[in-house]
Parts: C-alpha cells; sequence; structure tokens
C-alpha cells in the first residue's frame, strides 16, 4: 500500500514538473514577434509527417539515420510497457496487461528485441561522439555542457534498457521458481528472449530476486520521469518540438525572404509624395517596430521554437562553406546562442515577474564576425532534420546592424551608396548600362 | 562572331506603340562586368536567332536590390523594387527573362508581395523550353569528347528547385555532365551570395571559391559550367588560384550553347 501512495506521489510529481516545464517553454517561446505560418495547412501537415515522424531528412545520411530511428522507435515503442507499469504501480497489481495472452507475450518478447537494439544503436552512437571523434561533434560551441548532455542522454538510454532487461529477467526466474504472486497459473507469462540468458547470472535465491526486480521495476519508472524532465534542459526536447518545428517551417523556395512590414509602410510614405506623414492612425503610430532583430524578442516566435527544437547535431555547420573554410560562422552557434539569452530571458522573468532590462541582448552571444560571414546559400537550412532555419536569424540580426545601428562592413556601405545613387553595387553610371551591345 | 546584335530598349518599342513579348533583364554585372558582358551577349544572340520578340530597358533599369536585402538594407532594397516596379508596370510586362539568379529570384519571390507580380524566367529554363520547341537547332557532337561538369548557383538552385533546365540544356548538346560530389540541392556556394561579393571575406583558412573550385576540378573538367555571372568569377578565380586556366574554361550555359548552337 506504502508502495502505491509512494508511486501515485511521485507521478504526479514527475508529471506535474513536466508539465510547468513546457509551459514555460511555451511562455518563452511567445515572446517573439508574431509568425504568419498558418498558411498551406495540408503541405505543412505533410511536412511534419515527413520529416518529424519520417525521419526524411536524416536519411540523406543512412547510418546515423537508422541508428537513430531504432533509438527513437525502441524507445516510443519500449514506452507501450509504461502503460502497464503505471497500472501495477497505482493498483498494486502485477503485470495486469498479460490477460491478453499471445499478444502479450508477443509485444514483450519485441520489447526485449528492441531494448538490445538500442542498446547497441547507443553504444554505437557513444563511440561516434567519443572515440571516432566525428568532426561536427568537436566544434568550439559543443565543449563543456552540450558534450556532456549528448553523452548524459546516451547513458540514460542505457541504463533505461538495462533496467528493464532485468527486470524482466529476474520477473522470468521469478515465475519459474513459482515464487508468491509472480506465480501464473497459465503458465509463463510474457516472453523473455533475451532477458532469459540473464538467468543463469542472477541469484537463485527467491528474496534477493524479488529485489532485483522490484528495484529495476522502481529504477526504470522513476528513471522514465527524470528524463520527461530532464527533456526541458536537454537538446533533446527536440523529440517532442520537431512535430510543431517541422509544421511551422520554412516553405520552398528557400530563397525566397520575406519582406519586412515596418519597412513597406516607411517605402510607401517616401513613394508617395501625397501622403501626410502625421496623418498615419493613432495606434500605429504608438510604438515603432524595431527594424530587425537585437534580442530574442525581436525574432518571430518561429525562430524561438526553432532554438529549442535544435538537436545540436551540427548538420548545418558540416555544410556551411563560411565554416569549412575555417571561418567563425558555425549557424548551429547561431541556433545555441538564441536558446542560451532566451533561457537567460526566461530565468530573468522567473525571477522579477516580468522581463528586467539586464543590459544585454543577442549581440552579446553573436560576433559581428559572424553574421558577416554568412552567403545566404540555404545549405544551413536545406541539411537541417528539424527545419531550422538560422540564416533567416542572420538576416534579422542583419538588419538591426544596418537599419537601427549603421553598422555595416564599410565596404557594404559602399555598395549601398552605389546602389542609391547609380543603380548598381557598383561605381558605373546607370547611362552607359547599354554600353554592352556595341563594344567587342 | 562580330554579327550585329539586335537590341532595342522598352522606350523605343513604347514609342513605337509596341510592347515586346518578354523583358530581358540584364542586371547589373551583365551589364558592367566584361566577363559576365559576354554572357549577355552570348544570350541576346541565342534570342536573336530563335526570333524572340523582346527588349531590354537599358538606362531604366536599376539594381533591383538583391545584394541590399542579403546585406539587411531592407531599407534600400524596397526602394529599388518600388523604383523598379514603377518602370515595368508602366510599360505594362508581363514576362521577365534574366540570366542573374539572384535577379531571378527577387522577380519571382519578394516583388509579387511590392506590386510587381510578372511571369519570370532564368535563362536557361528560356532555353530549355527554345530548345525543345525547336526554335533554336543544335549541332549534334560539338561537344563530344570534352568533360563538362556544372555548378548549381545556390539561387537557382537549392534557392528556387531549379536543378533540371541547366542540365537540359547541356544535354541537348549531348554533353554527359560529370557531376561533382556535391550537386543539385547539395551543392557548395561559390562564396560570392549574401553580398559577399563587395565586401572581403572574415578571418578564414581559405576563400570559399578556392574550396569550391577544388572540388569543380576533381572531376577534370575541360570546361566548368554554371549560370550565373557571379558563381563565373568566383570560380574563375578559382580556376587561377589552382594555376588552371590554360586548361579548364568557365562558361556560362548560354555561352556554352551559342557555341553548339546550328546556323541555318
Ligand atoms: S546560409 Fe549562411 S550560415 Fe547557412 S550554410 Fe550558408 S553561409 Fe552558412
Ligand atoms: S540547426 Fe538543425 S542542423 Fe543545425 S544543429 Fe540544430 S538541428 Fe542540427
Amino acid at each position: 500500500m506504502i508502495g502505491q501512495i509512494l508511486f501515485t506521489i511521485i507521478l504526479l510529481v514527475g508529471a506535474g514538473y513536466f508539465i510547468s516545464n513546457i509551459q514555460k517553454a511555451i511562455r518563452n517561446i511567445k515572446l517573439g514577434k508574431p509568425s504568419h505560418r498558418d498558411d498551406h495547412k495540408e503541405q505543412r501537415l505533410k511536412n511534419m509527417i515527413l520529416k518529424a515522424f519520417g525521419q526524411q531528412k536524416m536519411f540523406k545520411r543512412p547510418i546515423p539515420a537508422l541508428l537513430h530511428l531504432v533509438v527513437y522507435l525502441g524507445f516510443i515503442i519500449i514506452n507501450i510497457e509504461v502503460i502497464e507499469i503505471v497500472i501495477d504501480g497505482i493498483f498494486g497489481t502485477h503485470r495486469i496487461l498479460s490477460f491478453m495472452g499471445g499478444f502479450y507475450n508477443f509485444l514483450i518478447g519485441s520489447f526485449e528485441f528492441l531494448a538490445t537494439l538500442v542498446i547497441v544503436s547507443v553504444t554505437i552512437f557513444w563511440i561516434r561522439r567519443n572515440i571516432l571523434k566525428l568532426l561536427r561533434f568537436q566544434s568550439p560551441e559543443m565543449k563543456g555542457w552540450p558534450k556532456k548532455d549528448a553523452n548524459l542522454i546516451l547513458y540514460f538510454e542505457m541504463v533505461l534498457m538495462t533496467a528493464f532487461l532485468t527486470m524482466n529477467a529476474a520477473d522470468y526466474k521469478l515465475q519459474v521458481l513459482h515464487y508468491g504472486h509472480y506465480y501464473f497459473k497459465q503458465g509463463i507469462v510474457g516472453s523473455f528472449p533475451i532477458s532469459k540468458f540473464l538467468y543463469n547470472i542472477l541469484p537463485d535465491n527467491p528474496e534477493s530476486l524479488v529485489l532485483i526486480e522490484r528495484g529495476a521495476w522502481w529504477f526504470h519508472i522513476i528513471g522514465i520521469l527524470v528524463f520527461l524532465n530532464y527533456l526541458y534542459f536537454s537538446k533533446h526536447l527536440h523529440i517532442l518540438l520537431a512535430f510543431p518545428n517541422t509544421y511551422y517551417a520554412k516553405l520552398p523556395p528557400l530563397a525566397k525572404f520575406e519582406n519586412l512590414e515596418s519597412v513597406k509602410k516607411e517605402v510607401a510614405l517616401m513613394m508617395d509624395p501625397n501622403a501626410d506623414p502625421y496623418a498615419m492612425p493613432v495606434e500605429e503610430a504608438e510604438e515603432p517596430d524595431r527594424f530587425g532583430a537585437r534580442d530574442v524578442f525581436d525574432l518571430e516566435w518561429v525562430y524561438l521554437l526553432n532554438a529549442y527544437t535544435c538537436t545540436e547535431c551540427g548538420r548545418c555547420t558540416d555544410v556551411c562553406p563560411a565554416n569549412q573554410t575555417g571561418k567563425k560562422l558555425s549557424p548551429r552557434k547561431i541556433m545555441m546562442d538564441v536558446r542560451d539569452r532566451l533561457e537567460e530571458v526566461g530565468k530573468n522573468i522567473d525571477a522579477n515577474g516580468e522581463f528586467v532590462d539586464d543590459g544585454k541582448s543577442l549581440l552579446d552571444y553573436i560576433s559581428k564576425e559572424e553574421i558577416w560571414a554568412c552567403t545566404t546559400c540555404n545549405a544551413c537550412v536545406e541539411e537541417c532534420p528539424v527545419e531550422n532555419d538560422p540564416l533567416d536569424v542572420i538576416i534579422a540580426v542583419r538588419q538591426y546592424l544596418v537599419m537601427e545601428e549603421s553598422a555595416a562592413p564599410s565596404e557594404l556601405n559602399m555598395t549601398f551608396t552605389n546602389i542609391e545613387n547609380n543603380g548598381a553595387p557598383w561605381q558605373y553610371s546607370q547611362m552607359d548600362r547599354l554600353n554592352w551591345v556595341d563594344e567587342d | 562572331m562580330s554579327e550585329k546584335i539586335k537590341v532595342r530598349t522598352m522606350a523605343e518599342l513604347a514609342a513605337e506603340g509596341k510592347e515586346p513579348e518578354i523583358l530581358f533583364w540584364v542586371g547589373c554585372a551583365g551589364s558592367f562586368d566584361d566577363r559576365a558582358k559576354k554572357i549577355t551577349k552570348a544570350f541576346a544572340k541565342l534570342l536573336n536567332k530563335a526570333n524572340v520578340d523582346f527588349a531590354v530597358l537599358g538606362t531604366e533599369e536599376s539594381c533591383t536590390g538583391d545584394p541590399a536585402k542579403r546585406a539587411g538594407n531592407e531599407f534600400l532594397f524596397q526602394m529599388q523594387a518600388a523604383t523598379n516596379i514603377e518602370v515595368m508596370n508602366s510599360y505594362n510586362v508581363k514576362k521577365i527573362v534574366t540570366t542573374c539568379p539572384h535577379c531571378y529570384n527577387t522577380f519571382k519571390n519578394e516583388y509579387p508581395d511590392l506590386g510587381g507580380k510578372y511571369e519570370v524566367y532564368h535563362h536557361t529554363e528560356l532555353l530549355q523550353s527554345l530548345l525543345q520547341e525547336g526554335k533554336l537547332k543544335v549541332e549534334g557532337g560539338a561537344y563530344k569528347g570534352i568533360d563538362i561538369t556544372y555548378h548549381d548557383p545556390c539561387y537557382l538552385g537549392r534557392g528556387n528547385g531549379q536543378y533540371e533546365a541547366p542540365r537540359e540544356v547541356l544535354h541537348q548538346l549531348e554533353i554527359d555532365i560529370k557531376e561533382m560530389k556535391h550537386h543539385k540541392e547539395n551543392s557548395v556556394c561559390c562564396g560570392a551570395g549574401g553580398a559577399q561579393m563587395f565586401k572581403e571575406a572574415e578571418p578564414q583558412k581559405e576563400e570559399i571559391f578556392v574550396f569550391r573550385t577544388r572540388e569543380a576540378l576533381e572531376t577534370n573538367p575541360k570546361v566548368i559550367a554554371t549560370a550565373c555571372a557571379f558563381c563565373n568569377t568566383m570560380i574563375t578565380d578559382g580556376v587561377k588560384f589552382f594555376n588552371k586556366e590554360q586548361d579548364v574554361k568557365v562558361l556560362d550555359i548560354a555561352e556554352i550553347l551559342e557555341q553548339g548552337i546550328k546556323e541555318d
């Protein structure tokens, strides 16, 4: 009975804390400016199914894609077992779903195979990161917490899967020994294709076996709750956010940049000689939009969602021509910077009830050197498995630097002047535009 | 090749009360850059040969604003767009063809929302359909045995999903493209986009054009084909960097087609 109460409390606390963290993430994402991504619902839905559920983009690199799919499916499917664990835990039953008979055996048996595959895949992932030292996991932005985060998750999965198999093995042995309520009249319940190999390693003494079985059972469920609550602090949030993120992702053509609404208004005024600048409706005149992005508040919320969804896989950086030629720009770091700053702002709000100016901005995280190195080639956007758009963030910061601070590199200022004066980025006269026809 | 190119301006035609079927937008590089002007001429000759009813804006043409927009100067971009749209709408322009993927992208994707709605073609797209319709006929085998690779411009390929038109033109010339390791959606930028063309690069190990040209040269080509004047400049610099300018030519799809066309 005490066990049941304890279990229920742990379950409620775990779920409650998880929900409050998710609410916090949603609150933070909503700090962004409005995004207009409610169009093309069908196309977006399809995109979500293909890219998030089907992990289509992962398959550009088949080996990690396959391993990732195993871990993902394995993890989700094995968690069906959690339904049984929860019911057993609350009502003090044992293997309540075993009435399903043959199907139940089939399920437990496949869970065991999957668990083993997950352990194998996760081990390979660990080796790739820590022994083979794949280049994209060694960038400067991966030092410290991001690296620990990635490994921690791998350990988590290994331990959880091992606990699951150990639990089954002890249970199986107890069933064979006809011990207490572990004994089912109908014979062996569940099938244990993998864990039966642990039979001989386990002690023969039923009391110790019960201890092991119970221990692994508690460990498994508490582990899952801890994992759930760890998500918010980790790049692993993508297992949830990949779905909305791919839904709201930029639709092709990728080279299309939105035209800033705030600028449209100003240009309309400039172009129309009859417009009276003072005749603007009052509510619009109130607070002029800042051009571009200085801080997370200035970004559309989609990019804040992008930042939370980023898996820190570094595929974007891997294909970035600026990064590949040794420049400081790394699109992954751009996404991570947005998240770090957003977290900082979130903590600020938690502490003060509302955001209190801390004298910082996104520009304390992202340097101009990074911002100006981008060729806007869209390779990062094309590559990202969760359809993030680091390029749009870069452009938003450029817009701020140019239009609010006039802080473009001097050559670019010259280019702007040329375009303004001669209608070309170089210093040629517009009157010479047709010279090519008669030249040889 | 000193045959005279026939080019009329929109203003001349308007004075005669005429409107051409299509506007050829030459672009800044195409108007002023010595190398790019050759591409412009090759394309104009092809238009002449196919008897396409076209005109240019000439001195009324101005930068689309693409470099300004990519560099964050949205204000300047929208000013340029407004001016250009005013000019084009005053001539009642319906269709545009351009040899520049950046101009192409702004017209196709960014001008409509600002009041400039046109049917927009990249020159490789128009050339492909002229070949298909039989308005241009190729001399088979002109490129036999010549190894050619093709570099996808970002704003045509990945940015607008147009991978096939330039390749199709090359196929018509019976050219078997030797693809680079990274091509189509995985293509690597030449380094010019995003206004990089107009500024020094940030501290780096090497130039992007060197990086990209290395991969192009790995296919052992005689010709590196591309479909953008900026890519052309960058890769030409890359070829010089590797001291290969004697062996490897960098040519636009229009130039390649122009040399392989059947004279009647
Ligand atoms: S768009 Fe910019 S950040 Fe993204 S891959 Fe290209 S150069 Fe790198
Ligand atoms: S932005 Fe996308 S590709 Fe880049 S690290 Fe994040 S998830 Fe990976």
